[in-house]
């Protein structure tokens, strides 16, 4: 009888590790893959060079990480407090306010529409009536991505709270806001700001809205007004080119970009871990 | 329907006059009725008392007492509630302004898992504004001593208040609640997790509170009720089966029900 459990157990125990296994797979064969293709083109120039004329040697990817940094980083000062606000809102006022149904749904739509979508929007309603391809245009596409995946995960996040938390600072005569703010979104910060990074990198790697708003750009660019490079649509440049030394240049622009996404999920995964062990009681 | 009690105003027998009064209070989760009609007053620097079995509705009535009742959703109330004369209920009457005026310490403690055992007792005068150290510290201390757990944490201040015992976060929840300064206090059994010692200087405190706060505390402890509160309402399923002077309602109850209960028969 306890040989057979034993037995079963070692069974299952084997089975589970084989499913865990057939599931890293793909990402380990992606990264050595990667790393075999691209390593070699990681030099000093591809961080610092813009991309060369068709014929010339050289060139490389910083223009693209310039542009991706600023897309990124743009995207998310907008997208994160809107995001935020509209979780807020949907979780400590939902339940008394009317607004908050539609707010949800017109939230679950953003959410849903395909990424390219939220490009044409973006074309239709900035890029074409500013006549021009631009950082600011490709910026707001990626604040639309992220707004409704900051607002369900923090309203989430949230909801978590335990609400005699709520009461407690309530039952101090203390103003809701008040309570929002310095009890339970304090109480959430950690696990909100895990979610963020998780966002960030999510959009990191968004190629198709910034096709239409973005577009692309060859040389070194700042300006909001203007088409700006990014990772993504770089390493589709450098792609469906036909040189190899350019090829390379994509291997090794992916693995960038895989390597950042990695490194952020991580980074969370530590502070998650030791904010863990930090609170538990 | 219970008949409403006639509460004396002042003069009439010497004693202090009403400050916080129900009348005919029903509360509902949804459909379902927890307190059906309480008419009830707790005058000035007096301690009322409620006793009762399990689930009779003693945390619903005194949750309703500070408009906490509204915070769980469904949740609504009927009838009247007084604080010195005025409705609570009332049209445009903020709940801010009641809670900043009548204080409450849980069944459960509660305190703010994200701040230190200096901060859960501050958070009251921090998060309504007050940063200054000087001005925090001696609140601080002073609301530690009051409830009688200065000695055990003023070592470790900084350490966060969810790492303090059970019992010591209750009296935790005690000093956060006194540290505001209410005029009344509500406390649902708030010696329920205390070794003897610590629940003997709890009632001392509640004594001397009394000089100037009004107190509505639950007990499920017949002679702590009996040692520090002047009034006792007695709840039964919903219902305020008794209410009256403590020493009259323990030695000679009017309903059997109490007799009953307090006699240990049943609940
Ligand atoms: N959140 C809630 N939702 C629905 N019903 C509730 C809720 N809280 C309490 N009740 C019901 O209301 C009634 C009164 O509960 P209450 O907590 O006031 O009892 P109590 O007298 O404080 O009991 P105890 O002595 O165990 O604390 C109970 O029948 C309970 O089931
Ligand atoms: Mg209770």
């Amino acid at each position: 009888m306890n040989a057979w459990r034993r037995w079963k157990n070692r069974l299952m125990l084997a089975l589970l590790a084989a499913l865990a296994a057939v599931t890293v797979m793909p990402l380990l064969a992606i990264t050595f893959y990667l790393i075999s293709q691209g390593a070699s083109a990681l030099d000093l120039a591809f961080f610092i060079e813009a991309q060369k004329p068709v014929g010339e040697l050289g060139g490389g990817m910083g223009h693209s990480i310039v542009g991706s940094l600023l897309l990124v980083g743009s995207g998310a000062l907008v997208g994160i407090p809107l995001g935020l606000a509209c979780g807020i809102y949907l979780a400590e006022y939902g339940d008394r306010e009317r607004l908050a149904p539609w707010v949800r749904s017109a939230l679950e739509l953003l959410a849903s529409t395909p990424s390219i979508l939220i490009g044409v929007f973006v074309y239709v309603l900035v890029v074409v009536p500013m006549k021009g391809f631009s950082l600011g245009a490709g910026a707001l596409s990626l604040a639309l991505i992220l707004l409704p995946l900051v607002a369900r995960t923090s309203e989430e996040l949230l909801k978590l709270i335990p609400s005699h938390l709520r009461e407690a600072g309530l039952a101090l005569g203390i103003p809701r806001w008040k309570v929002v703010l310095g009890v339970v979104l304090r109480s959430a910060r950690p696990a909100i700001l895990a979610s963020l990074i998780l966002a960030v990198a999510r959009i990191a790697g968004e190629t198709a809205p910034l096709v239409f708003t973005a577009f692309g750009n060859p040389n070194f660019s700042h300006s909001m007004g203007g088409p700006i490079s990014a990772l993504p649509l770089q390493i589709y440049t450098y792609a469906i080119s036909p040189f190899d030394e350019w090829h390379r240049m994509a291997w090794a622009g992916a693995l960038l970009l895989v390597g950042a996404v990695l490194v952020l999920n991580l980074v969370t995964r530590i502070a998650g871990g030791s904010h863990d062990r930090g609170s538990s009681d | 329907m219970i008949a409403a009690v006639v509460t004396d105003q002042e003069g009439t027998d010497g004693r202090t006059p009403v400050e916080l009064e129900t009348r005919r209070l029903e509360a509902y989760f949804g459909a379902h009725r927890a307190l059906h009609g309480i008419s009830l007053a707790a005058r000035k620097n007096e301690l009322l008392a409620l006793i009762g079995p399990s689930g009779c509705g003693k945390s619903t009535f005194i949750r309703c007492l500070n408009r906490l009742h509204e915070e769980t959703p469904g949740a609504t109330t009927r009838g009247e509630v007084l604080l010195e004369g005025e409705p609570i209920y009332g049209k445009g009457v903020d709940p801010v302004q009641i809670r900043r005026r009548i204080g409450m310490v849980f069944q459960r403690p509660n305190p703010f898992p994200t701040l230190s055992i200096y901060e859960n007792v501050a958070s009251g005068l921090m998060l309504a504004g007050t940063r200054r150290r000087s001005l925090l510290d001696p609140v601080v201390e002073k609301s530690l001593r009051q409830a009688a757990l200065w000695d055990e944490v003023k070592d470790q201040l900084d350490r966060p208040g969810t790492r303090l015992s059970g019992g010591q976060q209750q009296r935790l929840c005690i000093a956060r609640a006194l540290a505001v300064n209410p005029p009344v206090l509500l406390m649902d059994e708030p010696t329920s997790a205390l070794d003897p010692v610590s629940t003997a200087r709890i009632e001392e405190l509640l004594v001397e509170l009394k000089r100037s706060v009004t107190v509505v505390m639950v007990t499920h402890n017949m002679q702590q009720a009996a040692r520090v509160s002047d009034q006792t309402a007695f709840f039964l399923m919903g219902e305020m089966v008794e209410s009256g002077a403590t020493d009259q309602l323990f030695t000679n109850p009017r309903d059997s029900r109490t007799e009953q209960y307090i006699t240990g028969r049943f609940g």
